[in-house]
């Protein structure tokens, strides 16, 4: 089967039972907004601190808030369906351009933070397994203890206050050196260096599922049957590791990172404030602050859509590691 | 006489808790096939991947020497070892379904053998793993190449395996039970393929199993081990016609079934009446408790293994006559 083939049929599967649900959240998500008190109108009133009945009404009749909830409902499901999220009350442009600005900052922040959780807890995990009870392992078991105990925000912090503020290494906020006209390399070179930190603070905890995933199965497979037939080879023991051990023992941790995804989206909304990261996290706080519930959805929508996404990825990875699953 | 292409001498097995073979010696010439025959946790397993060194964890060969083709594998470097294991010295494991690794093409695990030992490249090595697949009687071998173990059924995948362990014409195969999992009408399909390779290919083939028919129909000479000893070895037609250690006498009754024929395959070795963990602690002989024959010597010393013929060999002081010297010490 092809790769590109599977790819599609799972992702025809997944939006069928994804749609339902998205559109279900949606309306729920829209109704619990509703009952916050206060809408985008008393927000830009109170920030600009006078304001009369007449322009409060003129504010609301413009952004369709004078209409009854329903009716509300309504328009934002038509515009929905024609793959239109409405306009930002608070940012004043559509949600889409908002999002759009958002939506890669957000996607490099995962997609460096799910890096980091499996490269380290991978690593992490295979080097406790081949020195398992001895005191490299031992060493590595308390460390993915503090890891695994201690919230990310908080080791986030830490971090800030040892590699920013004491010893200058690291920036600690942003996500770019601003003004600084880079390119090529020291462009790529100052994005990474803005990603560090919020990426460990993201990935610290799946750093250490990963370590504990990797090394439990690790252990197990160096008990199976086929380890003896490859050593009976005469193969050579890093290569036995390599070929025959790692990709056994990595199907398990890539289940578990699929169904991390939606976690660490919801993790990088905390993250991104501590780091004053410009993602859709962040986003979606300053959307709540300021009652603008087309936005939230609007991030709703795309957070579960990034999910979906994401899980057809690691379904092919999946797949590639492992023969025996076939699309159903 | 010629020189044995393998010879075990004395070798000792441990795990932490306590030793699970004891001393155990035979030979294994070129050419031949020769069984090693006893119930089920005597330590046969334990013995065939020390021969290989590739004992579980924590097991350690405490003593003892594996002489192959004049080199001692039990002191042998790890590299040395590494270019034994798969060329000259090969291996095929009880359960097909678990041996083969279930995330690469069966086809690429056959051609590892011949690139690590021949240094031949990747098409020369896919040409010569369809070869082997076809020898071993998989058909359409050379589509069923990129195929993973779980498209085969049992059977197939222990012809997979036997075509990885032959692939470098080893010159002895240690094949532990290779058929104790598979259905009997293929069991006898796979011995006769191994049968075959073997007269083919001019290897010696050792072959463990628990099964007294497969014994009588396909090896050249046997040795009985009980409790991880050796109690008896003979070549095949004598012990069959006068077994002499009472555990193999036992056997051979317990095989015969009640219209007087025999029936080694249906039977299993266990109907001897007790169990072989009677033979834990035991200071003496370790069948002691079950046999039949037993002085009040048995129980001194476990008992050496004694020159009854030319290559007949059994540890009993009773068939070997040597009572009195145990009593005599
Ligand atoms: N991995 C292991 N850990 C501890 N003891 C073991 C292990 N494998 C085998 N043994 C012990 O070694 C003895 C011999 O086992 P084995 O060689 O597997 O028997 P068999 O003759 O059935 O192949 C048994 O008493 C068994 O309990
Ligand atoms: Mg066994």
């Amino acid at each position: 089967m092809t790769g590109l083939g599977r790819a599609g049929r799972t992702l025809r599967r997944t939006a069928w039972q994804a749609l339902p649900t998205m559109i279900g959240i949606i309306i729920l998500c829209f109704f619990l907004l509703k009952l916050v008190p206060g809408d985008a109108a008393d927000v830009i009133a109170a920030e600009a601190g006078s304001a009369t009945a007449e322009t409060m009404a003129a504010l609301r009749a413009r952004f369709g808030l004078d209409q009854p909830l329903l009716m509300q409902l309504l328009a934002y499901l038509d515009n929905l369906a024609h793959l239109r999220l409405g306009f930002s009350a608070r940012f004043n442009m559509p949600v889409s351009e908002l999002i759009m600005a958002r939506l890669p900052n957000t996607l490099m922040l995962m997609l460096a933070a799910m890096s980091m959780a499996l490269v380290v807890g991978i690593l992490a995990g295979w080097v406790m397994a081949i020195f398992a009870n001895r005191w490299p392992d031992r060493m590595l078991q308390v460390v993915v203890l503090i890891f695994y105990s201690t919230p990310g925000f908080w080791i986030g912090l830490m971090a800030i206050v040892l590699f920013s503020v004491k010893l200058g290494w690291l920036p600690a906020n942003g996500n770019m050196t601003i003004g600084a006209d880079l390119t090529g390399f020291a462009l790529i070179a100052d994005r990474a260096r803005y990603l560090v930190l919020p990426s460990l603070a993201l990935a610290s905890f799946f750093i250490a599922v990963y370590a504990r995933l990797t090394r439990a199965s690790m252990l197990d497979v160096q008990r199976q049957d086929f380890m003896r037939t490859a050593a009976a080879k005469g193969l050579h023991p890093v290569t036995i590791q390599l070929r025959h051990a790692l990709r056994n023992a990595l199907i398990p941790v890539t289940t578990m990172a699929g169904l991390h995804l939606g976690n660490l989206l919801g993790g990088a909304v905390v993250v991104e404030t501590v780091y004053g990261w410009p993602g859709m996290g962040r986003l979606a706080l300053e959307a709540v602050t300021g009652r603008d519930f087309n936005v939230l959805l609007g991030v709703l929508l795309f957070s579960s859509l990034l999910v979906i996404v994401a899980n057809v990825a690691i379904d092919l990875l999946h797949a590639w590691l492992d023969p025996r699953i076939e699309v159903h | 006489m010629t020189y044995p292409l393998l010879r075990v001498e004395d070798l000792t097995i441990g795990f932490p808790y306590g030793t699970v073979v004891h001393g155990v010696s035979f030979d294994v010439h070129p050419g031949e096939t020769m069984a090693l025959v006893g119930e089920s946790g005597c330590g046969k397993s334990i013995t065939a991947f020390a021969l290989m060194r590739l004992l579980p964890p924590g097991a350690r060969i405490q003593g003892g020497h594996v002489i192959f083709d004049g080199v001692d594998l039990a002191a042998a470097a790890p590299h040395a070892l590494r270019d034994i294991r798969g060329r000259s010295l090969s291996l095929i494991l009880q359960e097909p379904m678990t041996s083969l690794n279930p995330v690469l093409p069966i086809g690429m695990q056959i051609a590892e053998v011949m690139r690590r030992h021949e240094g031949i490249g990747k098409a020369a090595a896919r040409r010569r793993s369809v070869e082997l697949l076809e020898l071993v009687g998989v058909t359409d071998a050379d589509r069923r190449y990129d195929d993973f173990p779980h498209h085969f059924s049992g059977g197939m995948r222990q012809r997979v395996m036997i075509a990885m362990a032959v692939a470098c014409k080893p010159r002895l195969l240690i094949a532990d039970e290779p058929t104790t999992a598979l259905d009997v009408t293929i069991q006898a399909q796979v011995l006769e393929l191994l049968d075959d390779l073997r007269r083919q290919l001019g290897m010696a083939v050792l072959l463990i199993t628990h099964d007294l028919g497969v014994v009588a129909q396909w090896a050249d000479r046997v040795t009985v081990m009980y409790a991880g000893r050796v109690v008896e070895q003979a070549p095949v037609r004598p012990f069959f016609a006068t077994p002499q250690h009472p555990y193999a006498r036992g056997l051979l009754d317990a095989s015969v079934g009640h219209d007087g024929e025999a029936h080694y395959t249906t039977r299993r070795l266990n109907e001897i009446p007790g169990s072989i963990a009677s033979a834990a602690g035991e200071a003496g002989c370790p069948f002691a408790p079950r046999c039949p024959d037993r002085i009040a010597a048995c129980r001194r010393a476990p008992p050496v293994l004694t020159a009854l013929g030319p290559d007949h060999n059994v540890a009993c002081i009773v068939a070997a006559g040597t009572d009195h010297v145990a009593v005599d010490r």
